[in-house]
């Protein structure tokens, strides 16, 4: 099937160039990056806009870099740069064992991290891991640059704070103060390669604090502060975990939808919020398992 | 229409395209290059993976505008000496059945191979995840890559390589 609606294509040689286009265009047009999400929803006649901006060519939005206590994931950082990278695998694992577990090589070789979270489906993958590290949205259009906070960046199903004529240009990911360790953990229908029925991410502090985060189960990856709050300052004990993980159920508002059922995503996210709990927890203490298992097919409670 | 031009197979193409056509047809339609199929056009099962730059991505998710000046690579390209170290391991596991899933995984494979000369089972089953094969199982084809590895180079075309065939 090929794609039904016509468009213009440019690719402008800097990015103030890009963002006059963008805003002289407004909602006709669209950025491209990596367009594994865009080209399918063209496909799928989900959008049908005028122009496209591919992005692709500058330099200033390529790569992975380290800048103010901060990691810097250029517009264009595809997952397979956040897998390749020394820096993610030493100082963010959870962020790594995401990554790992997006789509497949092929499709992670071309699919970026910000262009996941300005696609903002409810299952994105990034949007739960940004959520936990506190990422930041960093925004260049027509009135200069601001920033976003994660917890504000989503605003339902494939709606940003993004603006017309606004480029999205890096996401930052500030290093956890304290030593921290984390869990990602991602229900699928089956091994391979599915999008999400549900994801928790948890990263834990020494000093028993928790930041916890679901996507798939709202209309945006949102963050648990109630269930936060809870654990503050605990100990992970069975009782405590049996409770969070029923606190974390009030704190998600899941539908039926063709992947999973809500009743099905609510039951499964109870015992995700407590394993990832205990892996990160165990992982902190140095003795957690390997990043990257899929803790829903160990055989514990 | 917008006139590009990129390297496929080592030779320099230059096509007319509109934008909203798909890099998987023109390479199939416009430029007779039938080695990426058309599976599912929405990415999930590889059988349209080429190499662009060296890499594996999926063809059906990339427009044909996109990829100006650069470089790709299909099974034609690899193949075009006759089969690789790496494609007489498969021949010798007797890795396809029906092929169609074939071209894809190849190169998947390929592309590891080169980055990775000797890579493990899991490896490969990392680097061919979302190539789906629905005849055979997978067992035969990591196991051919795997032994492409132990053996040798994924791309170097030795005379002992083509003798293998012939057994
Ligand atoms: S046809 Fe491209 S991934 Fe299936
Ligand atoms: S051999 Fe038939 S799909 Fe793989």
């Amino acid at each position: 099937m090929s794609i039904a609606c016509e468009f213009d294509y440019r690719k402008p040689k800097t990015l103030s160039k890009a963002i006059k286009l963008l805003a002289k265009r407004g909602r006709d047009a669209r950025v491209l990056a990596g367009g594994t999400d865009l080209v399918g929803w063209l496909r799928d006649s989900l959008v049908a806009p005028d122009l496209l901006v591919d992005i692709k060519g500058f330099e200033e939005l390529k790569g992975i870099g380290f800048k103010n206590r901060a990691l810097v994931l250029g517009a264009l950082a595809t997952f397979s740069d956040v897998l390749e990278s020394e820096l993610v695998a030493q100082h963010f694992p959870l962020l790594r064992e995401m990554a790992g577990m997006v789509a497949s090589n092929g499709v992670r070789n071309r699919a970026t991290v910000v262009g996941n979270i300005c696609s903002a489906v409810p299952c994105c993958d990034a949007g739960p891991v940004l959520q936990v590290y506190n990422a930041v949205v960093h925004v260049r259009g027509p009135n200069g640059k601001r920033r976003v906070p994660i917890g504000q960046w989503f605003l339902g199903p494939r709606k940003t704070a993004i603006r017309p004529g606004e480029i999205v240009t890096s996401v930052t990911v500030p290093l956890p103060a304290k030593k921290a360790a984390g869990c990602f953990v991602k229900l699928k229908r089956y091994r391979g390669e599915d999008l999400a029925q549900a994801s928790v991410a948890v990263l834990a502090f020494s000093g028993r604090e928790y930041r916890l985060a679901f996507g798939a189960v709202a209309p945006i990856a949102v963050r648990g502060p109630r269930t936060e709050a809870l654990l503050k300052g605990q100990k992970l004990s069975a009782g405590l975990l049996e409770e969070a993980g029923k606190l974390a159920v009030e704190e998600i508002v899941p539908i039926t939808d063709i992947r999973s059922t809500k009743e099905y995503r609510s039951l499964m996210v109870e015992v995700m919020v407590r394993r990832a709990l205990k892996t990160a927890a165990a992982r902190l203490a140095g003795r957690g398992p390997a990043y990257g298992i899929n803790v829903m097919e160990e055989d514990t409670p | 229409m917008k006139k590009i031009t990129f390297t496929l197979n080592g030779e320099s193409r230059t096509v007319a395209v509109a934008p909203h056509e798909v890099l998987l047809d023109v390479l199939r339609d416009k430029l007779g290059v039938k080695s990426p199929k058309v599976g599912c056009e929405r990415g999930d099962c590889g059988a349209c993976t080429i190499l662009l730059d060296g890499k594996p991505v999926r063809s059906c998710l990339i427009l044909a505008v996109e990829v100006e000046g650069q470089e790709i690579t299909t099974l034609e390209g690899v193949g075009r000496d006759g089969p690789t170290p790496l494609q007489e391991s498969f021949i010798r596991h007797n890795a396809f059945q029906c092929g169609f899933c074939a071209p894809g995984i190849v190169l998947a494979a390929t592309a590891l191979l080169e980055k990775n000369p000797k890579p493990t089972a899991h490896e490969v089953q990392e680097a061919i995840s979302g190539n789906l094969c629905r005849c055979t199982g997978y067992e035969a084809i990591i196991e051919s890559a795997v032994e492409a590895g132990r053996q040798g180079t994924a791309r170097a075309r030795k005379p002992a390589a083509r003798k293998s065939a012939n057994r």
